[in-house]
């Protein structure tokens, strides 16, 4: 009885724990949304800054350009494109949780081999408006 | 004298695909293990991506002829937890022969789906190899350089069905790149279970990416130092009769996507060899799976 008394609690949270995942992935969840809140406090300091955005459209063509687009235009396989106002809108530290991240269970790695001035360019990059 | 050319296009190979690559194929990305050769980061390769690299050893151990290992491996991202690799190993050795030696074939699989201070990672490989292999991947057990001694004839005779586990612990911290891996191995007779390691730390000597596209910018080059290891066997645990090294590491990674590694490894004690000089080259082709997908599809579509 002791035993099953100590279990059952572990049991209830996974449980509760499965079916907000189960849940959140059925309704389509956007990485953006899932990010901390936390890590809206988070600031880019290359923010603004031109050659920053240029080195972050260089890193991008290399590091995320074969799956969201050349541009971030989006169209090849699963990757959404990136051009986009909920992109242009989302705090940069949720941008840069996402790619620490990454999400496994859609296919993004994370970028947190990349140091991370590196995946500050790259923010600094996807928060410029496409011309 | 070590029949060079047979050996040239095994560590060529990624060189031409480099090549081939880019005609084929989409712009590629950057190989991202660092510049270690035995230390294995919680890095996993990108869903669809194949990389392709040589990893070659060569080294003169004592009374021994000199003898060249390479190891060409390709490296697949399955899913975003599980990367999958085949390696194919070869050798050629100084006044004796040239051959292939076995191939290898390795999972690992990410723990936890979101980076942590320290990412697990877990490593199964099953090698069919004979002992004549120098590819060198890991040091177990009580390898040393009398492994490395004797005419091919005789050691190719041995074979190692081994199956090898790894727990793989990786860590970026303001840019240093840290991993420690723990190495069990078991040869599918009648051997006992060895065991090794291997720990690497390496850094990118910019942080910071130049806006240019450039080859020589700081930033496409790391610097880092790995030591490997055996522990003995689970009957004889511990440093006695193993060999150890040091060694220190840098990669360079060209604006194409090929990247260049090299790494002097030291031996530091009587049992190890003294040096073993280890270069590779990869290169790594974006969304191959994809794009082999699609090639078929073609084909069936015009049928």
């Amino acid at each position: 009885m002791k035993i099953r008394r100590r279990i059952a609690p572990g049991v209830v949270r996974c449980a509760v724990r499965c079916l907000f995942l189960a849940v959140t992935w059925a309704r389509g969840e956007s990485l953006v949304d899932r990010a901390p809140a936390r890590t809206t406090a988070m600031s880019n300091p290359f923010e603004g800054q031109d050659r920053a955005r240029r080195a972050g459209a260089k890193l991008f063509a290399r590091e995320c350009a074969s799956c969201h687009g050349p541009n971030g235009a989006g169209g090849l396989g699963k990757a959404p494109p990136l051009r986009q106002a909920e992109v242009y809108r989302a705090a940069p530290g949720k941008l840069f949780w996402i790619l620490r991240n990454g999400s496994l269970q859609r296919g993004m790695p994370s970028f947190a081999h990349l140091p991370e001035p590196q995946r500050w360019q790259i923010i600094t990059w996807l928060k410029t408006p496409a011309t | 004298m070590i029949r060079y050319r047979a050996v040239a296009t095994f560590v060529a190979s990624p060189m031409i695909l480099a090549v081939a690559s880019a005609v084929f194929f989409q712009p590629c990305a950057r190989a991202g293990e660092g510049p270690f050769f035995v230390s294995y980061t919680h890095q996993m390769e990108e869903p669809g991506n194949l990389e392709v690299t040589t990893k070659n050893i060569t080294g003169k151990p004592g009374d021994g002829n000199r003898f060249l290992g390479c190891a060409l491996e390709f490296e697949y991202g399955v899913k975003g937890w599980w990367t999958s690799e085949l390696y194919l190993d070869g050798q050629a050795t100084g006044n004796d022969s040239t051959f292939f030696t076995g191939y290898r074939w390795e999972n690992r699989f990410r723990v936890l789906p979101r980076e942590h201070w320290i990412n697990p990672v877990l490593y199964v490989e099953f090698e069919n190899i004979n002992g004549a292999d120098r590819s060198l991947l890991e040091v177990v057990g009580t390898d040393g350089e009398d492994d490395l001694i004797g005419p091919n004839s005789e050691a190719r005779a041995e074979k190692k069905r081994e199956i090898e586990v790894k727990l793989i612990l990786g860590s970026y911290f303001k840019g240093w790149t840290i991993a420690e891996n723990f190495i069990a191995e078991k040869n599918l007779s009648h051997a006992p279970f060895e065991f090794g390691y291997a720990a690497g730390i390496s850094r990118p000597l910019a942080l910071t990416a130049r806006a240019e596209r450039c080859n020589f910018c700081a930033e496409n080059f790391q610097a880092g130092v790995e030591v490997y290891g055996g522990l003995g066997t689970h009957a004889g645990f511990g440093l006695n009769e193993t060999s150890h090294y040091v060694a220190p590491t840098l990669g360079w990674a060209l604006a194409n996507g090929t990247t260049l590694k090299v790494s002097p490894g030291f031996g530091v004690n009587g049992t190890s060899a003294r040096l073993l000089l280890r270069f590779g080259v990869s290169y790594e082709i974006d969304q191959f799976g994809r794009t082999v997908r699609h090639l078929f599809r073609g084909v069936g579509g015009s049928q």
